[in-house]
């Protein structure tokens, strides 16, 4: 932004209406020495809030601000030179000149000084950008050209990040009754950086009114309390994003354990296929419909469901179904197969990682409040994960499928002796719990890594949904879910992502003592074995 | 009648039995080790580095194997989380070891070459005592049986079993892999314990050393199986696989399923604990990837290849598999996991009883 105004600006000077004319004293000192000058001149050109003086500086940003020996000083953009004090162009050229130099301090002060310049442009794109660059390091002096541009200015956001300026700027002021005042305005914020900006006046070797010190720390304080909210409703946002997850990976499971009492351990990997499923889609979209690219994601759905559903089925009739009332060989077994699996996907894909990216309607995030931002794409994952929800419920609660399922779940023989076709139940039942696997791969794949052991790491932590849910119980799954991943979230903050984890586990392991059921236990006597 | 202990054991094993035994200790105690050490090296019968070590590593994985199957065999408890104890007790020994680089270190100092690079001052206080052999056996045992002990304490007290109780051991063993992972930990972090020089003071590389190792882990196979087999002839084995077979049936006679599951968890998880502090001398090595969910379920695949509740098979399953994948690994690389998962849906399909169950099937079928 700032190099194409540069570039406009550039564009234009030749065509210059008449030069109202610059105060000679202060183009003279910007030839100074002393870097204290030399900046003292630049932030006395900028508080004039001439148009001139900002072309002027512009051309010393932009290193076309030429001094001659004897102390003349002209704009020289291109091969044609203009007096910096009247504009005049200078015919012919002088022959031994000199860029002025600058370094690193001026340089931050004369970016200040050239957005508070621009700060009175016509145009509201210029002075957004210019408001935008003065929120941080504001000094004492720009408070005029602040004053003087939030007095004329008319947008309300403008106008907002105006006000924050000149607040930081009032912060430095001599007088102990504006600093008080910006002190308490600055206390409605709430970012880390205005806590930073409040901090030194809180000390009474920098700050000597002592009605400004205390000032100050009620406003640190509103905005410490503030950051704190913020920062637990992102823990809880991030918590549920991560249960959303854990939710679709653990709802194919409890559907597959609840109804054949096996733990499929290759259902990681279904997440696996399912992202897999996410990438191939998107290559298929570039290369073929590069228009639509940023839709791949809607027409993955059906496809990743499809494919991690037939390789669970094809799992289902080649293996699981051989398996039945032994469920620790299923288990190993199972094992086998994610095996083979992984070793598959190294070999057709590559055994690193894939980059499947976010359409760009996916991409950046909410601001809800200062200092909290809600990425789209887990807003997105949540949605779609109520989506899933919903529509296992109806079919698990209002189609005939669904009932057939939940009387396996219940009793395999009694359904059985009443009719319900058990053998073709399971296949489907196995598809639909691995193809909502296969939708958890592709939400797992717009926010983390894709690679032929991502599955590896949710199988454990699926069966623990299952196990604090209780078997069978889609309520249970839901809340377990949400449940560990807020608890997991807000453990990791607190003690790191390892010591939550074995946190946690032991947590479940507690819990499994005093309800062996689960959260949501079935009504109803059981008898073990 | 109360029959005497030494006769007891006399008659746990057939005569057969004794002498495959007399054999095989022949072998390993004698010959191998005189093979590898006194014969020199252009001679073909000189038994090479390699073999002794793959050798010695395969016989604590054997003894790993066999300890699955008194749990898993015999009472019916499925450990994914094996690979735990057998790393412990790895570590256990590791940190003598590591004490007995003493200044031969890349830093030359008294600490691991680990802490001096995080820049730690002192010993932690669990590293307190580590530079003795004897306090070294000591947490080789004990570390793994209190863990197993608490666990299983846990675990056994609310009657978790099944897929339930599998899958949480693996939860155990992926918690303390991460554990171990951390630099924090004091165990070397991802790198783990590696260098060694000595042990007891003598050369660690040593072709002597390498030859009393392989007849240490092949003394503690022979033991282990001997021990294997005197419990399960006896009336504890038994108890233990009518627990197996019912639980609840044993619980109304009037047994407490608790204290046998119990004990035979915690001292299964023990011989793994020796396997470990036998294996890491002999390949150098011990790191957290020990502990990952993957090397703890290929245990219960080396059990299930050779079959369960026999306590030979393990050890053959062990032998099978780990020579195979020795094989694999250097032939074909890329197939070495799709031969695992093979092996892993075809034995539980097809060998639910092992190679050994094979082998009575044919011979069985052959008297017929």
């Amino acid at each position: 932004m700032k190099r194409f105004l540069l570039a406009l600006l550039l564009f234009t000077l030749p065509a210059l209406p008449a030069w109202a004319g610059v105060d000679p004293a202060l183009v003279k000192q910007l030839t100074a020495e002393d870097s204290d000058a030399k900046i003292a001149a630049i932030q006395k050109l900028g508080a004039s809030g001439d148009r001139d003086a900002l072309k002027v500086l512009k051309a010393l940003a932009n290193d076309t601000l030429m001094a001659t020996p004897d102390g003349r000083v002209f704009l020289m953009p291109e091969d044609k030179a203009f007096d910096a004090v009247t504009g005049a162009e200078i015919d012919p050229v002088p022959t031994e000149y000199d860029a002025i130099t600058i370094n690193n301090r001026i340089r931050s002060e004369l970016d200040n000084a050239i957005a508070g310049l621009r700060l009175l442009n016509p145009d509201r794109t210029v002075r957004l950008a210019a408001a935008r660059e003065l929120q941080s390091g504001i000094g004492i002096e720009l408070a005029p050209i602040l004053d003087k541009a939030l007095a004329r200015e008319t947008d309300g956001e403008i106008k907002h990040l105006l006000r924050f300026a000149l607040d930081q700027a009032h912060l430095a002021s001599p007088d102990a009754a504006v600093r008080l005042a910006a002190v308490q305005a600055l206390g409605h914020d709430a970012s880390p950086t205005t806590r930073g900006l409040l901090l030194p006046l809180t000390d009474p070797a920098n700050e000597t009114d002592a009605t400004v010190r205390q000032a100050a720390t009620a406003s640190v304080k509103a905005i410490e309390s503030r950051l704190a909210i913020g920062e637990t409703l992102g823990q809880i946002f991030t918590g549920l994003s991560l249960g959303s997850i854990l939710l679709l990976a653990a709802l194919g499971l409890a559907i597959t354990y609840g109804v054949m009492g096996v733990i499929n351990m290759a259902h990681g990997e279904l997440l696996m296929v399912g992202a897999y499923a996410a990438y191939s889609m998107q290559g298929l979209f570039r290369s073929h419909l590069p228009a639509y690219a940023d839709w791949y994601v809607v027409a993955a759905i059906p496809v990743s469901f499809m494919a991690a559903a037939l390789v669970g089925m094809a799992l289902e009739r080649t293996v699981i179904r051989w398996l039945y009332g032994r469920p620790l060989e299923t288990l190993l077994a199972t094992w086998g197969l994610s095996l083979i699996l992984i070793q598959a996907a190294r070999v057709l894909f590559g055994a690193q990682n894939v980059e499947v990216g976010n359409p760009s309607w996916m991409t950046g995030g909410v601001e809800v409040m200062a200092g909290l931002v809600l990425p789209w794409n887990r807003i997105v994952i949540i949605g779609f994960t109520l989506f899933v929800l919903a529509l296992v419920w109806v079919l698990m609660q209002k189609t005939r499928l669904g009932l057939f399922v939940r009387a396996v779940t219940q009793n395999r023989p009694m359904a059985g002796c009443v009719g319900v076709p058990t053998g073709r139940i399971d296949t489907l039942a196995f598809g639909l719990g691995a193809g909502i696997a296969g939708l958890g791969g592709l939400a797992l794949s717009q926010v983390a890594n894709v690679g032929p052991d991502m599955g590896q790491g949710y199988i454990v932590d699926s069966f623990m949904v299952v196990v604090l849910g209780g078997v069978g119980q889609l309520a249970g799954t839901v809340w377990a879910a949400l449940g560990l991943g807020v608890l997991t979230k807000f453990l990791e903050g607190w003690t790191g992502a390892v010591i939550a984890k074995i946190v946690v586990l032991v947590i479940i392991i507690v819990f499994i003592q005093k309800r062996p059921q689960g959260l949501f236990a079935l009504k109803g006597r059981f008898v073990e074995n | 009648m109360r029959t005497p202990v030494t006769l007891r054991f006399l008659t746990a094993l057939p005569r057969s039995g004794w002498v495959a035994l007399a054999l095989f200790a022949a072998i390993t105690l004698v010959l191998l080790p005189v093979l590898h050490v006194y014969v020199p090296h252009d001679n073909p019968l000189h038994v090479s580095n390699y073999a002794i070590t793959l050798g010695g590593k395969i016989m604590c994985y054997a003894i790993v194997a066999v300890a699955m199957d008194l749990i898993w065999g015999y009472a019916g408890i499925l450990s994914l989380g094996h690979g735990v104890f057998f790393a412990l007790g790895g570590y256990a020994f590791g940190m003598y070891l590591m004490r007995q680089i003493g200044t031969d270190g890349s830093y030359h100092s008294t600490l691991p070459d680990f802490m001096v690079f995080l820049d730690w001052k002192a010993l932690p206080w669990y590293w307190s005592g580590s530079d003795s052999f004897l306090w070294a056996l000591f947490l080789v045992l004990a570390v793994p049986a209190l863990l197993a002990a608490i666990f299983g304490f846990f675990a056994f007290r609310s009657r978790i079993k099944g897929v339930y109780f599998s899958i949480i051991t693996q939860a155990l063993t992926y918690a303390a892999m991460l554990f171990f992972f951390r630099n924090e930990t004091g165990f070397g972090g991802n790198n783990g314990f590696t260098d060694f020089r000595r042990l007891l003071g003598y050369d660690i590389t040593s072709p002597e050393m390498r030859a009393v190792l392989f007849a240490l882990s092949a003394l503690m196979l022979m033991l282990t199986l001997l021990l294997g087999r005197w419990m399960m002839t006896s009336k504890f084995g038994r108890v233990l696989t009518a627990i197996r077979d019912a639980e609840s049936r044993v619980m109304f006679i009037g047994y407490n399923p608790l204290h046998y599951k119990l004990f035979i968890w915690t001292l299964s998880a023990m011989l793994c604990a020796v396997a470990g502090a036998l294996y890491v001398p002999q390949v150098g090595i011990i790191n957290p990837s020990e502990m990952s969910t993957a090397n703890s379920i290929e245990i219960a695949i080396w059990t299930a290849v050779g079959g369960r509740a026999t306590l030979i098979g393990p050890v053959i399953g062990a032998v099978l598999v780990n020579l195979s994948k020795s094989y694999f690994t250097l032939a074909f690389p890329d197939y070495w996991l799709f031969f695992l998962g093979a092996l892993f849906v075809m034995v539980t399909l097809w060998l639910p009883e092992g190679v050994v169950g094979l082998w009575k099937r044919i011979r069985n079928r052959g008297r017929a």
